[in-house]
């Protein structure tokens, strides 16, 4: 593990950004910039952070963004990738995109990317609902939880996209929480050292979203991890090993509740509906325990 | 060098003489030959470019874009349900200022499933900032083919061009070709603005009103100066190789009384009705139209004027026709035939000359008479 003295002090956002105060996305954007550097394209379709990037002719990132379509950033990335290889560039195309833009509108165009072994870093940041058009549900929405079009709690499961990921055979993918910087650095510095399609999900809590006070964002993620909910862990060639804050969390997790109850999204949340939550973590920690991606 | 070749393999023929740095494509009737034939020169070295077998035509114009933006020279091919598909990102590529090449082969669009020539596909696309040409034969095809690269890449356009094939009737037809070598005619790209981590820049950000508005009329400035860049390129390709071509392929217009106004092979059609026509001693002569966006100046002053469409817009007409009869204030005999692929000779043109009336709307086939 890294230690924050490690991190470099280069800054690639501008402080001052239009993001909501408390926005996890910043931090992970904060953290995955330092650790690609300044050779770097970000590809970002459609999502909170192409909204607070800054207005033309401004810009609030200090290495070149290129915007996409919403449904298109894995396929933009594959183009420009394919022109820096061919010129025998060392850029590094980094897709930036959230989870509506990652698992539902943009499934196709990052499914035929890594199928082709495109050579790029996937990064989906992930705050489990359409943040930027004010929190609708998108298939990263967990069970239970309240959006705008899921007012009485989403009745249907998490997507879960690291699962359709491994399918696809990368040499390396993991996952990461805003709360936890030095492992996302390390990972995002470990997934650039690959040639061909490597993909990071990252848990992005979101106070207005996730209706929880903005000086939360930090304790709310380190409690997604600490009761089981979201595990840290990476995969490297098929071998997966959960990361350090996940594997005390596996074996002895706080409750659920202490997670779920500050959160205003789940809110009034049914006690059948826990016990399903519950069921699931316990079955994906065997799971991922016993190294199996899929389910 | 000459051979004899489908309206697609001159595509392919023109694309490899060009050299794309990255080709982006996925496959579609009619057009498949083309992307299959340029896999195949990949494959076998006979083209330095990049081949990306995208998922999509969606994710075609997308990779395009992105290599664009990394200062590739890009070339993709689709027809029909796909160019419908990649609508989204064909606004894109205009508003990005990306000098993208593409061929559509004109296919009609479901439901139901039909395989065959109509334009309405092409038309579609028409308010999206491309350069749009329709090309009526196998020399055309691979000719304009060229020439669409070194007009998109001029630094006075800078937009993407959409060279429009017939389906089956110019993508599978064999006629003669004469190949060239296309040397200085077709300079080394240069592309302001590309992506470089040293100068970073954001590329689509958001934009306000005052400066979308000025990015718009900066397109239309665009593609007032790309006449004269289409000028000059015929021009320039006349000297180089020796065949001539205009925004219009007119024949025996000087002293007609009515003209057949249209685009694509029936354009070629037309002019076997003309000649019928005149020995009948109507004073006939066609214009099939090659530029249609920019859209170009027509001389019908004091003609009688019969429009033929292979496309239509529900609840208002040709779209040919209004653009003939809003540009040139002129009022037309909108004839409307050839949809899905629907047979329309040389006899039947000169019927609906004959029986031509001005003002009138006339579905071939499905109105008895004219």
């Amino acid at each position: 593990m890294n230690t924050i003295a490690e991190i470099p002090n280069e800054e690639y956002i501008l402080k001052c950004t239009s993001a909501c105060a408390g926005c996890g996305d910043m931090l992970i954007l904060r953290y995955v910039l330092k650790a690609a550097g300044p050779d770097t394209v970000i590809v970002m379709p459609a999502c909170c952070t192409a909204a607070f990037q800054g207005i033309y002719p401004k810009t609030a990132f200090s290495v070149p963004v290129v915007n996409s379509a919403f449904g298109a950033a894995a396929a933009c990335a594959s183009g420009l990738s394919s022109m820096f290889r061919a010129a025998e560039r060392k850029t590094k195309v980094i897709v930036y995109a959230g989870d509506g833009g990652t698992l539902d509108i943009g499934l196709q165009a990052m499914s035929g990317a890594f199928e082709r072994g495109t050579d790029f870093l996937y990064i989906c940041y992930d705050n489990e609902a359409y943040g930027n058009t004010g929190m609708q549900r998108s298939g990263a929405t967990p069970l239970g939880a309240k959006t705008t079009t899921t007012p009485a709690g989403k009745p249907e499961v998490k997507k879960d996209i690291d699962a359709i990921i491994a399918a696809h055979e990368p040499s390396f993918q993991a996952t990461a929480c805003s709360s936890y910087p030095q492992d996302l650095f390390r990972k995002v510095q470990k997934a650039l050292t690959f040639r061909g399609p490597t993909f990071i999900h990252v848990l992005s809590p979101c106070p207005p979203g996730w209706r929880y006070p903005t000086e939360k964002t930090v304790e709310i993620g380190r409690l997604a991890v600490k009761s089981g909910m979201w595990v840290l862990y990476e995969r490297e060639h098929g071998n997966l090993t959960i990361s350090a804050p996940s594997k005390a969390a596996i074996k002895k997790p706080v409750p659920l509740d202490e997670y779920l109850a500050p959160q205003g999204r789940f809110k009034g949340i049914d006690a059948k509906t826990v016990e399903i939550l519950k069921q699931r973590i316990a079955e994906n920690h065997r799971r991922l325990v016993a190294g199996e991606a899929v389910p | 060098m000459k051979k004899i070749a489908t309206g697609n393999k001159a595509v392919a023929e023109a694309v490899k003489q060009v050299g794309p740095d990255v080709v982006a494509a996925y496959p579609i009737t009619p057009q498949t030959e083309i992307v299959e034939s340029i896999a195949d020169y990949v494959t076998s070295g006979q083209l330095d470019s990049q081949y990306i077998p995208v998922e999509s035509e969606h994710s075609a114009m997308a990779a395009c874009i992105g290599a664009s933006i990394a200062d590739a020279r890009t070339f993709t091919a689709t027809s029909s349900q796909g160019l419908a598909y990649m609508h989204e990102m064909t606004n894109w590529a205009a508003g990005a200022r990306l000098p993208i090449v593409m061929v559509n082969v004109n296919r009609s669009l479901g439901p139901g499933w039909n395989i065959w020539a109509e334009h309405t596909d092409a038309m579609q696309e028409r308010d999206t900032g491309w350069l749009q040409v329709y090309v009526s034969t196998v020399q055309e095809a691979y000719d304009t083919t060229l020439m669409a690269f070194r007009i998109a890449e001029h630094n006075d356009v800078l937009l993407p061009v959409m060279i429009n094939l017939d389906g089956f009737a110019l993508s599978h037809i064999m006629q003669p070709l004469d190949t060239v070598e296309p040397g200085a005619f077709i300079p080394p790209i240069h592309l302001p603005n590309v992506v470089d981590t040293k100068n970073p820049h954001g590329y689509g950000t958001l934009t306000g009103p005052a400066d979308y508005f000025r990015f718009r009329w900066e397109i239309e400035q665009s593609m007032r100066d790309a006449t004269n860049v289409i000028k000059e390129t015929h021009e320039d390709f006349s000297k180089y190789f020796g065949r001539t071509y205009g925004f219009t392929e007119e024949y025996k217009c000087g002293d007609a009384d009515v003209i057949v106004v249209s685009l694509g092979t029936l354009g070629k059609e037309a002019e076997v009705a003309i000649d019928i026509l005149r020995e009948e001693g109507i004073k006939a002569g066609s214009m099939r139209l090659r530029w249609f966006r920019p859209f170009p100046d027509l001389d019908l002053a004091g003609k009688e004027v019969v429009v033929i469409d292979r496309d239509y817009s529900f609840g208002f007409g040709g779209v040919l026709a209004h653009s003939v009869r809003s540009k040139n204030l002129v009022e037309v005999f909108s004839v409307i035939a050839g949809l899905g692929g629907q047979e329309v000779t040389y006899d039947d043109i000169a019927e609906f000359v004959r029986n031509r009336r001005i003002g009138k709307e006339f579905w071939f086939g499905v109105n008895d008479r004219v």
